[in-house]
């Protein structure tokens, strides 16, 4: 799924990285635990998350994560902007609760990170 | 809101790149005194739409092919250059910023900028928008393939060596209580590791590990070190600090077992998966500590492929 359907499904505002919009997302992730993020995500994966702070961005460059989707809303912090961009790390924000937010991408195709095989 | 800060690479260049180094400095120039008529073979076998009019080195006019078309159509074909050239040239210097060139060309809408000397007044040569391209292009080039060199060195470095035994040891400092700068370490530590063209899934799994210890000490202490030694067997981490120390290693190893306080849960971490993490991503780990001065961790990835790797031995 290209990050381009996934601004659609799930009506998101694209924060960083709007000249990535082809990117390929392979696998989400919907956590709001960043060690259990660490633990579980797959590279290349997408990363729906309620937390709304620094350490988000940090797991994601970790963990060679493209794309992060705040939900509920969250606005990320100037601070977290200029890590991802430094990072190359795609920030979208959508305003749908996380359990709606990841059923929609589930419901349109987009696999959880343990069906999808390295 | 956010794009117009994004500065690409092209606006980077534009800023560093002179008019003189992009400019053609070979310039076919004519005098003030040669005849309209001799300008017909000129502009004709050059192909150029524009000659600079030179009088002792300075430039003094331009003469365009609009110019010459005019001049035969009133049939003064005989008439001296300095008769029919615009002696009015808005000309760039040698030593101004690209960028300069760019925004002149899209104001003025000229096709071409005679270059000169900001004292002499001298013609140093002539610039249009395809030399800012092909300058930019060159340029662009250049440093690619000087960033292909500068990694090709850093990713065969252990072949460059002649040693018995290499070791190359990274050291950082990690503030304890920061929690904005925390990670900076391992993101350190990662870019070093792809530089030196180790495997992604072992720069992954190091990368990992060493991000959960690194938060192990802005979390429990007032700051650390991480060591990273590579040879070409093993990358080896080694995370040490002063802290309050484990009282029972043994617990703390156990997924879920936890002991932040709430404020680090709010921030995403300690939800007791750290070491259980650590051990999944090694393939060695080793684990010290004593309550009251600190705690020592070491964390083994193999780098050859045959070795096994994931859930590690811990001692």
């Amino acid at each position: 799924m290209t990050l381009k359907e996934i601004v659609k499904i799930l009506g998101c505002q694209v924060v960083v990285g709007k000249e990535t919009l082809d990117t390929e997302v392979r696998a989400g992730c919907g956590c709001d635990l960043m060690s259990d993020v660490l633990a579980f995500i797959k590279p290349d994966a997408l990363l729906l998350t309620g937390l709304n702070n620094p350490q988000a961005v940090r797991t994601a460059e970790i963990s060679e994560i493209k794309v992060i989707c705040f939900v509920r809303g969250k606005q990320p912090s100037e601070a977290m902007i200029a890590l991802a961009r430094e990072k190359e790390i795609a920030i979208l924000t959508t305003s749908l609760p996380m359990f709606e937010a990841c059923g929609r991408l589930f419901k349109n195709g987009l696999i959880g990170c343990s069906e999808y095989d390295e | 809101m956010v794009d117009e800060k994004e500065i690409t690479k092209v606006q980077e260049l534009v800023y560093e790149l002179k008019v003189g180094q992009v400019m053609v400095k070979d310039v076919i120039t004519v005098t003030p005194h040669n005849l309209m008529s001799e300008l017909r073979d000129l502009l004709r076998d050059k192909r150029i739409s524009g000659v600079p009019v030179v009088d002792k080195g300075r430039l003094v006019g331009l003469v365009s092919i609009e110019d010459f078309i005019k001049c035969l159509t009133d049939g003064k074909m005989g008439s001296p250059v300095e008769e029919r050239m615009n002696r009015n040239v808005k000309t760039l210097y040698d030593n101004e910023p690209l960028v300069h060139a760019v925004k002149e060309f899209d104001r003025m809408g000229y096709g071409r900028f005679p270059v000169v000397d900001r004292e002499s007044g001298k013609l140093m040569g002539i610039i249009t928008k395809g030399d800012i391209i092909r300058g930019l292009l060159k340029k662009m080039e250049i440093d690619y393939q000087e960033e292909e060199i500068h990694r090709y060195r850093a990713s065969h470095f252990f072949e460059d060596i002649v040693a018995d035994k290499t070791t190359l040891i990274f050291q950082y400092n990690v503030i304890g209580k920061d929690f904005d700068r925390a990670g900076e370490t391992s993101s350190g530590l990662k870019k070093t590791l792809r530089r030196m063209g180790i495997s992604p899934k072992a720069i992954r799994r190091l990368a990992i590990a060493t991000y959960e210890a690194e938060m192990n000490i802005v979390v429990f202490t007032d700051g650390g070190e991480i060591t990273a030694r590579v040879t070409p067997q093993e990358v080896r981490v080694e995370v040490v600090d002063s802290g309050p120390g484990i009282p029972d290693i043994k617990k703390a190893m156990e997924p879920g077992f936890s002991t932040a306080p709430d404020w680090i849960r709010e921030l995403g971490f300690g939800a007791g998966m750290g070491l259980a993490n650590i051990r999944k991503c090694a393939d060695a780990m080793h684990l010290e500590s004593t309550v009251g001065k600190g705690t020592r961790l070491e964390i083994t990835v193999y780098l050859n492929e045959k070795e096994k790797h994931g859930s590690g031995n811990d001692s």
